[in-house]
């Protein structure tokens, strides 16, 4: 196990590498000149514009300025945004509100995601089993804007029950934009364990555990809920990744400063540092919690091994 | 975030009719501000979005940052909103000129910064000097070109280190006086020293810029006791040793940083904050309703063109310009777009000025016939079609097809809309010529005077890349008599001169003049006394916490 892991861990330095350079030329590729635009309307002395494209390299070609990038890398200058912030402040104040956004999204994928699912797929064909494929659908056809939006205006303005926007209640903030935010993969959660669990159901071994006399509760929760999560746990696996960097139009309705609005952004105004070093942060993410689902593999089903 | 407004709009029309069914709800959710709040003057919150450099006045050239700016410093002379007249309410106590190119400018005594340092001659001459200096890449530093002794510190080659790093125009008389010599005489350059780029910067900021920039240590009513977060906002509190006659009445300012303007203004709605000073398009219908008295419309000193490519032959008759600018009926794209919000503009100068005239442009009404006789009379061949121009990101989609219905309607001519460039492709696209038919032009005075809406635009000198005469208009004439009218001793002369120059360019016409803005704002029942001047700025230490 402990060599699998350190062989996972070794393969992401490469990964890194390449995921680093794409989006650094992804960036580099992006028309027009960024100095000018920060200027809008209002003109900006050439020499002015001389010295900022001096100080971000904008003039040397797309090597250089990669390289010139991971040199600053390795003597742990992850460069600065045009105000001549550091990236690596940014990154430190907004991946803790990120952070928590998505834990709170994760949280209630898992709970209410699962809840539905099981209870759905026990009893096929139900009202309840209808209801949730009633709202599910629903929940899935509807943009996460218009949803981020209504919520916002219902239980935030309307009710009241939750701050419109910002992060200055605390934990409790961070409710309402993480059900928004959740409110996608929990639609996919509770599908994918309800056709799951409603398919082992019908396997052979279930039918001999019933048979055993086991009481329904040790059928289900034992034996076949741990086959069930197998892609369900993949599926919440793979969606930290996605709900870290993919927070956009929630931190933008709920006005949360996290990392995906610095992202944002920092791409309008093609500010290379910025972007390469958080999305890079994202990758490594994506490639951690992957590697974390590989190995809670091992726990649900004991067939695999990893040596 | 730009991608979505539209989106929230949609939403927003939807909900609007709830919203007027159960007209504002909350105001019991402003914190613990309230109870001994009113007894200190009471704590209040403000909307910007994010700033898009550091809090520096050289180098903040956007509205953002500079609402920060501006409520943290006070500059040599202040704007009066009704009037947009500069007053000698700021830390000049005279500037004054024989020949209006040597200004003796003389300080106040008595002003401090935040951290307790003095406001003297040398605040001011070293802020400019920095500012100035191409090595410190200040967004603001062209503000200070008509100074004698700027191209010295404009770095030859690009990462050069300039050839001095004092403007020889700027001389210290004595700790509170000081003299600016001007390359040209230009008699309104007192008035432009109230914008943000003249402030007075205190010794700390020379030993620690960066961290100046996080929380800047001004002059003005409120000061900055935290750095300022970004995303987040900053609270400021009020600054008791403030050197103005009028200090701030609230405690303390909080200004947040919201990304979407609507959810600011669902938070208004919903009590959490006080002042919003642009209302989402979507709200304005309603807002008026809604607020009542606490709606707050303003005239903005900003105008709205359409510019024309002189530099193209299909432009280059003045009189086909003129045709395209009697095609448009003003006040039905203002009514039937922006909800009456735009005033038709019939000057190049904004009527927040001095020097406005409100008929000076007979070639800014819709007159269908004259537009076509024009057209035929030069030769305009209308079996090509035209394409209008404008930045992506900006909302100009709407109005500017508007715009080119009326021509197809009234001329005859076909358009099409070429509205795909963000600023960053947009803007060098325009300083090279690229512009391959009318195209939308927007300016902010920087500050009121009549001059800073046809230098910056039309001079000669304004020539890209220097400056942003996009039109590539240029006219000997016209030059002559801006910098006589900038030369002339008193208003009235100086005025009269600068509406000789507009008769020129009306003649010339390189661009017609379309809207003038009308701001929309609202504010919370907590507050009183809120002010938003023609810059789309909110006086926080006028504003009142009433609760």
């Amino acid at each position: 196990m402990g060599r699998y892991i350190a062989r996972r861990l070794l393969l992401t330095i490469p990964v890194l590498i390449g995921a680093s350079f794409l989006i650094f030329a992804m960036v580099y590729a992006l028309p027009g000149d960024p100095i000018r635009a920060l200027a809008g309307d209002r003109p900006l002395s050439e020499a002015v514009q001389a010295q900022l494209r001096a100080e971000y390299n904008l003039d040397d070609p797309l090597w250089l300025q990669y390289l010139k990038y991971v040199g600053g890398l390795l003597q742990g200058d992850f460069g600065t945004d045009f105000s001549g912030r550091a990236v690596l402040d940014t990154i430190e104040q907004r991946l803790p509100v990120t952070a928590r956004l998505a834990l709170a999204a994760v949280i209630f994928e898992a709970l209410i995601g699962l809840t539905a699912g099981i209870l759905a797929g026990i009893r096929r064909g139900s009202f309840f089993d209808n209801l949730v494929l009633v709202t599910t659908t629903l929940i899935v056809s509807v943009p996460v804007f218009v949803l981020g939006f209504v919520a916002q205006y219902v239980f935030g303005l309307r009710l009241g029950l939750f701050p419109t926007s910002g992060i200055g209640e605390g934990w409790y903030s961070y409710v309402l934009p993480g059900l928004v935010l959740a409110s996608l993969s929990l639609a996919y959660v509770a599908r994918l364990t309800r056709t799951s669990l409603a398919e082992n159901l019908r396997q052979d071994y279930v039918r001999t555990a019933r048979a055993k006399g086991l009481k329904p509760a040790v059928v289900i929760g034992k034996h076949t809920l741990r086959n069930s999560l197998i892609p369900v746990v993949t599926f919440i696996g793979a969606d930290i990744g996605a709900l870290m960097g993919g927070a956009i139009v929630t931190e933008t309705i709920f006005n949360i400063p996290g990392l995906g609005r610095a992202v944002y952004d920092s791409v309008l105004r093609q500010e290379g540092a910025v972007v390469v070093g958080i999305v890079t942060l994202f990758v490594f993410f994506y490639i951690f919690f992957n590697l974390v689902v590989d190995i809670l593999y091992a726990l649900l089903d004991p067939r695999i091994r990893y040596d | 975030m730009r991608l979505s407004k539209r989106s929230a709009a949609l939403i927003a029309t939807g909900l609007s009719g709830a919203m007027l069914l159960s007209a504002c709800g909350g105001g019991d959710d402003d914190g613990g501000s309230s109870g001994g709040a009113a007894a200190d003057g009471g704590t209040f919150s403000i909307y910007i979005n994010e700033p898009e450099n550091p809090l520096v006045p050289g180098n903040t050239t956007e509205t953002e940052g500079g609402q920060v700016v501006d409520t943290l410093w006070t500059g040599l002379v202040e704007y009066d909103p009704e009037t947009n007249q500069a007053a000698y309410t700021g830390v000049a106590e005279s500037i004054e000129s024989a020949d209006q190119q040597t200004w003796t400018v003389t300080l106040k005594d008595g002003w401090t910064f935040h951290d307790g340092t003095p406001v003297n001659a040398q605040s001011f001459i070293q802020a400019w000097n920095y500012t100035a200096n191409s090595a410190n890449a200040q967004g603001n530093s062209y503000f200070f070109a008509n100074i004698a002794g700027y191209d010295d510190l404009q770095a030859a080659e690009t990462g050069g280190q300039p050839a001095a790093t004092e403007m020889s125009g700027l001389r210290q008389l004595d700790d509170l006086t000081f003299e600016v010599q001007l390359a040209e005489p230009y008699a309104q350059w007192p008035t432009t020293t109230g914008y943000s780029a003249f402030f007075p910067l205190p010794q700390a900021f020379f030993d620690d810029p960066e961290g100046f920039g996080e929380q800047p240590i001004g002059n003005g009513p409120f000061q900055a006791e935290e750095p300022f977060v970004p995303g987040v906002g900053i609270t400021l509190s009020r600054f008791d040793e403030y050197g103005g006659d009028q200090p701030a009445n609230a405690e303390s300012v909080e200004i947040r940083v919201y990304t979407e303007q609507s959810t600011a203004y669902t938070d208004l709605q919903g009590g959490t904050l006080d002042i919003v000073d642009t209302l989402p398009p979507d709200a304005i219908a309603t807002a008026e309703q809604e607020f009542g008295d606490r709606y707050i419309e303003t005239e903005q000193g900003d105008i709205t063109s359409l510019g024309f490519p002189t530099y193209d032959q299909r432009f280059a008759d003045p009189n086909v310009r003129k045709a395209f600018s009697m095609a448009i009926d003003r006040q039905a794209i203002s009514d039937a777009i922006f909800n009456g919000t735009r005033t038709p503009a019939a000057s190049y100068i904004s009527p927040v000025v001095n020097g406005h005239r409100a008929d000076a442009c007979d070639t800014c009404q819709l007159d269908v016939e004259e537009a076509n006789r024009l057209l035929d009379e030069a030769g305009f061949d209308r079996s090509q079609p035209v394409d209008l121009w404008f930045n992506a990101g900006g909302g100009h989609e709407e109005w500017m097809q508007a715009v080119g219905n009326q021509i197809r309607e009234n001329l005859g001519v076909e358009y099409a809309l070429r509205g795909d460039l963000q600023f960053a492709e947009y803007l060098p696209l325009q300083d090279a010529q690229g512009m391959t038919g009318p195209f939308r032009s927007g300016w902010i005075m920087d500050y009121p005077v009549a001059e800073n809406f046809l230098g910056p635009l039309y001079s000669t000198e304004a020539l890209p890349p220097a400056g942003s005469n996009v039109t590539f208009y240029s006219n000997p004439e016209f030059d002559r008599l801006l910098a006589e009218a900038n030369a002339a001793d008193g208003d009235e002369a100086a005025i009269a001169g600068y509406q000789a120059a507009e008769d020129v360019l009306l003649a010339d016409f390189p661009a017609a003049p379309l809207f003038y803005r009308l701001n929309q704002g609202a504010h919370s029942e907590r507050v009183d006394n809120v002010i938003i001047n023609a810059f789309g700025r909110i006086d926080a230490a006028a504003v009142e916490v009433v609760e």
